[in-house]
């Protein structure tokens, strides 16, 4: 170790990796409906989409998690997201390519995919 | 990216309620449902809540399994893993709510605690140096070799009012000032891990889930004297912690955290492992030195003091595991932020290994200043099977019992010492109505008896004869003037013995001599046991008007000593009982007595 800066890099590495286990608090929450259905529609690859893309952009306090059958199993996979101080959103028929589409428009800009959601698939 | 951590206890504790098979079998599953990339799987220190081991928590949700058997985890995979259940069967019982689960932190067992020393036990993985880096590790060594003299980092320990966590309680800064003091060639800064009170664990805890934080601290320690060794003196039978000790300092090394030039400056520094072979006198300064040095561990006169003249004939501080946990944080957050913890003369927290009679048996660290009751009845849980508190042992063989009049006085160094025990290293043992006071004492005695070195006659002999009245009075034949004599010698062993072994082994008959003398009392002129524990004066009796002769006791007694038919009242040959209380046990209407 020859300078501060070097062990600020592995920190800020490392840090990224470990966060999770602090309180969840006022982290975003994405939860994927991984029930039988869930998962026959294919809700692992959505899922582990969600993880690579927050971990690629490196996001923070933003957490996954799965969830049982929410009881609208023909919409399945189905995908809530839930930001403190908003109202949840629920996405539905999610792909791997929807959900990446769902980090960057609704996680990091905060835009709601509106095309996505269970309001836009029941018109 | 992992989307989920689960921590699995790697504690002793844990591990000898095999959290190594769950870690096993927990990796298998999770390769076998494919969830390898996406599940962090992390081998952590110590929790804490030792009794309902083995732990295992799940993150993001902060899941709390409680008692975890190897034959669970599949269904933590298969469930909460996969499908993201909670397995509530196997939560810790404080932690379920209706339709959620309670963050550990509300849980009466973490809710009073504050977790300095023990901060990343439980939280990162040992074993990753980049783990301990991210929660600030080596943060506070930079900022001392890059930022401050050596003086000011004395200054800051100092006015942080950090004492000595070992035992007595000497000022840390003080200590480190006077070595600096000392112009030498070469000098060393010691780590004292050779935990020898029965019952205290927080030191192997700490080495255990964080042995980073020690690492640092010795190298902030040796920038502040100007040393450039350490060693730790850590005892073989710890092979967890100093299995870890070394995984830590070779990544160290390899970080260049110790070695030469650290942060590119002229500071030089390197640790090193003595192993101990676990002799309780070489938890004494002096002896430990000794023992380091190659030789045999005895103690040896003070002054000169350590400071002036220790390891090798040089100038060497020597601190505890716990003492420095606190250092890196002191420099990082301030002499303000430390001192503003605690009350007026003792500063920060404490961690104490709580056992015996009490439900939450673990590692709890509170500020100074937490009284007694706080945590026995409420971090602790309280006593089981409704019985009623009667002492607790702090201090181990060197301190004393304090009995219920006292549960409401704020724990520090000095209070302690005011009501006739001491700190020590932080085992609190709780005791109910059922122990006898004067076979505690005897049971201490006999430790130090054991253990005491030999090199001079006041604790050599002394302890000996002490625990031959003890055991004479236990017996039920010592008489009252073997109180006054005991008295009398536990005075003449406290001033003339050599080291802190002996000078404090007294301390457990002199407490239960001022607080439980009625007991002593009844032992000598009653030939009563009140506690019914000492064998030799007690019965076993069988009440007539509870027994239904149903012959259970009488197959159970391994000697014959029951008597009776099929239905009728049974009874007990006291000349042949050998009062291993086996009929006791088995009995199932309470008829079986003793007094």
């Amino acid at each position: 170790m020859k300078s501060l800066a070097e062990l600020q890099a592995i920190k800020e590495r490392a840090q990224s990796r470990i966060q999770m286990r602090e309180e969840m608090g006022d982290d975003t929450r994405i939860v994927v409906g991984m029930a039988t259905c869930g998962i026959a529609a294919g809700a692992r690859p959505v899922l582990t989409s969600f993880v690579d893309e927050i971990g690629k952009r490196k996001l923070e306090h933003v957490v996954v998690t799965q969830t049982g059958c929410i009881g609208i199993c023909q919409y399945e996979p189905v995908v809530e997201v839930f930001v403190p101080g908003q109202e949840k959103v629920t996405y539905v028929k999610m792909t791997p390519e929807k959900a990446v589409r769902v980090v960057n428009d609704h996680i990091v800009n905060g835009n709601v995919v509106t095309e996505f959601t269970i309001g836009a698939a029941q018109k | 990216m992992y989307r989920s951590h689960v921590l699995i206890c790697g504690g002793t504790g844990c591990t000898s309620s095999n959290s190594g098979k769950i870690l096993e079998v927990m990796k298998e599953e999770v390769a076998k449902a494919g969830l390898t990339d996406e599940i962090n799987i992390v081998h952590t220190g110590c929790f804490g809540l030792c009794a309902l081991g083995p732990i295992m928590v799940v993150y993001p949700e902060g899941a709390f399994y409680s008692m975890v058997r190897p034959e669970d985890v599949p269904e933590i995979v298969q469930e909460h893993l996969l499908k993201g259940r909670i397995v509530k069967r196997l939560l810790y019982q404080e932690t379920v709510q209706e339709d959620t689960i309670k963050s550990l932190n509300e849980t009466d067992f973490y809710k009073k605690q504050m977790r300095l020393a023990l901060r990343n036990c439980g939280v990162i993985n040992p074993e990753v140096i980049d783990e301990y880096i991210a929660y600030d590790g080596y943060q506070a060594l930079a900022k001392c070799v890059t930022e401050m003299t050596p003086e000011e980092v004395i200054k800051v320990v100092l006015d942080s009012g950090l004492r000595g966590r070992g035992g007595a309680g000497f000022p840390t800064g003080r200590k480190w000032s006077l070595a600096a003091a000392n112009k030498a060639d070469q000098k060393y800064v010691c780590c004292n891990a050779d935990e020898g009170d029965p019952g205290a664990f927080m030191d192997r805890s700490v080495l255990e889930g964080d042995p980073h934080s020690v690492i640092e601290a010795m190298a902030i320690a040796g920038y502040a004297i100007g040393a450039t060794q350490g060693y730790v003196y850590v005892r073989a039978e710890y092979p967890i912690a100093v299995q870890r000790l070394r995984i830590a300092i070779d990544q160290a090394r390899e970080y260049g955290l110790l070695g030469k030039n650290i942060f590119g400056t002229d500071f030089c520094f390197d640790v090193d492992i003595r192993l101990g072979a676990g002799a309780f006198v070489c938890g004494e300064e002096t002896a430990l030195m000794t023992s380091i040095e190659g030789k045999r561990g005895e103690p040896h006169p003070r002054p000169p003091f350590p400071a002036v003249k220790g390891l090798f004939g040089k100038p060497t501080i020597l601190n505890n595991v716990e003492t420095y946990a606190n250092i890196p944080q002191i420099i990082l957050k301030g002499a303000e932020w430390f001192s503003s913890i605690g009350t007026e003369k003792s500063k920060g927290t404490k961690v104490f290994a709580v056992g015996g009679k009490i439900h939450n048996t673990g590692l709890v660290e509170v500020p100074m200043g937490t009284t007694l009751r706080e945590i026995v009845e409420e971090i602790g849980g309280g006593i089981p099977n409704g019985k009623k508190f009667k002492a607790a042992q702090t201090g181990g063989p060197s301190g004393g019992c304090i009995p219920a009049q006292h549960l409401d006085v704020p724990i520090d160094y000095d209070n302690l010492i005011a009501i006739g025990s001491m700190m020590g290293s932080g085992g609190l043992i709780v005791m109910d109505e059922d122990t006898c006071m004067v076979d505690i004492a005897k049971f201490f005695l006999e430790f130090t008896v054991d253990e005491s070195c030999g090199k001079c006659t006041p604790c050599r002999v002394g302890t000996k004869r002490l625990y031959e009245m003890l055991d004479k009075i236990t017996k039920g034949e010592g008489t009252l003037e073997d109180i006054d004599k005991m008295e009398e010698l536990c005075y003449h062993i406290k001033n003339n013995s050599l080291c802190g072994l002996g000078q404090t082994a007294p301390n457990p008959v002199l407490s239960t001599l001022q607080y439980f003398r009625d007991e002593y009392i009844a032992h000598v002129k009653d030939k009563t046991c009140p506690a019914h524990v000492c064998k030799s004066l007690l019965q076993y009796y069988i009440d007539p008007d509870k027994c239904r002769g149903c012959t259970l006791c009488a197959r159970q007694c391994p000697v014959g000593a029951i008597d009776g038919k099929v239905k009728e009242v049974h009874k007990i040959n006291t000349d042949r009982c050998v009062k291993c209380g086996a009929c006791m046990e088995k009995c199932r209407f309470g008829a079986i007595i003793k007094k």
